[in-house]
């Protein structure tokens, strides 16, 4: 079982749905794929072991055999090779890996290397119950879709797997929602977060996953976003209140399941709506 | 000189396009752009009066000619997206446009085709020229929409003579995130006192002084954890970044952003003359 939490803007909460709904189950994995800002680790505090490297391969020109034809950076479509006067020149941040320029040279004059984009970390802990697979995303670097599809490589198929998604709705979300059984939104009941949640109920019925809704702070702005999921047939999955002992476990890093019994128990009806919700739909 | 002032917050939800937005409605002379592009939320609180639309076309995608394809499979084994599966169909939102499979197709069925992924839009506002965007699900080129609408508000301000381009820049540390600050004049981060805010934070300063652009910090809602926001004051000031703002926590955004407003415009609060002085002291740093 695979489920992704997503929200279409930060800071709704969707780290904070993760690492509880992770907690809360037990005997689970928790992906965090949000690698630009891997944050879900902060709430759990485990030690994190490197696993490997993510690595995308960048060319290098051999000027021995270069004959300064220009083939390559005609070719290359992301603008990642330059034909000087006297040499070609890359760039290898813009680069994507495709192999394009090794197959265009007419010489034989390229080769790739592998170059680091980013890292796979992992960490248990007997206490939780839970293993959580971080990816990070090297400052300067600005493509996050590789990580994520690395990190996801990692998902063990018979557990369940919560995936923390990164926000907004362009390619990395795709790359983290699109092979999930079940996605989570997160929102707020404000004027953003129903123009945010409408543009990844979008994204979802796109992808053609399963989805309901979670709305955290619940109490604040205004009665839009339930308005909305009613009229538009989404289940609203859990409400979490504006609450202030809430808040402040939130802001010192602590899970708040951890210190509130009953919401244990809310998540885990959460889950197991989700799993009833699937097999009623013929999935499991 | 048009200045370029760019506001993030690494982390989201921390009230970034509050400030903007106040911002914006302070600014005498400024060219307002959404550089958010894929959650752009400013207009919620602008209204435009859209007066112009352009069609953004990002990376091109591979389409193959059904009746030309001799079903040899180089197309699929060449792509390193795996964009293509084994009946030779195309996942549009895995092809990266690397334009591989046409190079390798052997009957040339394959070509590469612009594809539309997404619109900007320049706008009349009550606080002036808006330039926004819509970027299409799932689509590739978020940073790349980012300079469109970057370049597009440059124009206008030339055109207007403005003296400023204030940027509501996007979350995280990746590709948009570069677009809509490389070249500004100054960055101003909007960050919260919680664990994460802070983790965040030092992350997207570390890619603004990867790219060398001066930076400045503003900490919202202060007060809801005080040790915290003193632990990220005490850090800025030891690494030389300057903390331009420390906001407490309000229900007056929430409260304006449901009827449609700037902060400023809608309340006459504490918040709101401490917004004014952050805004005074940002203009004054840019515009020096
Ligand atoms: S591998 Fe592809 S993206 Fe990279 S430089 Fe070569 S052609 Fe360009
Ligand atoms: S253009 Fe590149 S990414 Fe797209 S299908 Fe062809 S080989 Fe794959």
């Amino acid at each position: 079982m695979k489920i992704a939490i997503a929200s279409g803007k930060g800071g709704t909460g969707k780290t904070t749905v993760a690492v509880n709904l992770a907690l809360a189950l037990g005997n689970a994995q928790l992906l965090d794929c949000d690698v630009e800002e891997p944050n879900c680790n902060l709430f759990l505090g485990f030690d994190l072991e490197k696993q490997e490297d993510v690595t995308i391969t960048v060319p290098e020109v051999d000027s021995e055999k270069c004959s300064l034809c220009g083939k390559c950076a005609e070719f290359c479509q992301y603008n990642a090779i330059a034909k000087l006067s006297s040499s070609i020149m890359l760039f290898p941040k813009l680069c994507h890996g495709c192999g394009g320029c090794v197959l265009v040279c007419p010489e034989n004059a390229i080769t790739e290397e592998k170059r680091s984009i980013g890292i796979i970390e992992k960490g248990t802990d007997e206490h939780f119950n839970i293993e959580l697979l971080q990816g990070t995303l090297n400052i300067g670097e600005p493509m996050a879709s590789p990580v994520i599809r690395q990190l996801q490589a990692h998902i063990d198929e018979s557990t369940v797997a919560i995936v923390d998604s990164p926000p907004g709705t362009a390619c990395p979300v795709i790359a983290s929602v699109a092979e999930m059984d079940y996605c989570v939104l997160v929102t707020e009941p404000t004027p953003f977060g129903l123009n945010d949640l409408a543009l990844m109920v979008d994204l979802v019925r796109q992808l053609d996953v399963q989805f309901g809704v979670v709305i955290n702070r619940h109490g604040i702005g205004d009665a839009r976003v339930e308005d909305y999921c009613r009229a538009e047939r989404i289940p609203i999955l859990m409400k979490i209140p504006n609450d202030r002992e809430i808040a402040v476990l939130y802001s010192k890093g602590i899970p708040f399941v951890e210190q509130m019994p009953l919401w244990k128990e809310n998540f885990r009806e959460l889950y197991r709506y989700i799993c009833k919700f699937i097999s009623y739909q013929g999935g499991f | 000189m048009v200045k370029q002032l760019t506001v993030i917050s690494g982390k989201g939800g921390t009230g970034k396009t509050t400030i903007t937005s106040s911002f914006a409605a302070l600014a005498e002379n400024a060219v307002i752009a959404d550089c958010d592009v894929d959650a752009a939320d400013m207009h919620l609180i602008l209204h435009p009066d859209i007066f112009e639309t352009n069609d953004f076309y990002g990376l091109k995608v591979a389409s193959i000619n059904k009746n030309m394809c001799v079903d040899c499979g180089k197309c699929a084994t060449s792509c390193r997206f795996e964009a293509i599966n084994r009946y030779n169909l195309i996942d549009v939102y895995k092809c990266e446009g690397c334009a591989v499979c046409e190079y390798v197709c052997p009957v040339n069925a394959i070509s590469m085709v612009e594809r539309k992924s997404g619109e900007y839009y320049c706008s009349h506002t009550r606080f002036g020229t808006l330039v926004h965007a819509k970027l299409g699900i799932g689509e590739e080129a978020s940073g790349k929409l980012v300079s469109e609408v970057r370049r597009r508000a440059s124009e206008l301000a030339a055109e207007d003579g403005s003296d400023m381009i204030l940027i509501d820049g996007p979350p995280g540390t990746g590709c948009a995130v570069i677009a809509a600050i490389t070249g500004t004049d100054l960055v101003l981060v909007v960050t919260e006192p919680t664990i994460s805010g802070i983790h965040d934070l030092e992350r997207v300063i570390g890619v603004t002084r990867h790219f060398r652009i001066p930076v400045a910090v503003c900490i919202n809602k202060c007060d809801i954890n005080m040790s915290l926001s003193q632990k990220i004051y005490d850090h800025c000031k030891i690494n030389g970044i300057s903390v331009m703002g420390m906001l407490p926590y309000d229900r007056s955004p929430v409260a304006a952003m449901v009827e449609g407003k700037s902060v400023v415009e809608y309340s006459d609060n504490s918040l709101s003359s401490m917004i004014r002085s952050l805004w005074f002291e940002v203009s004054a740093r840019l515009l020096k």
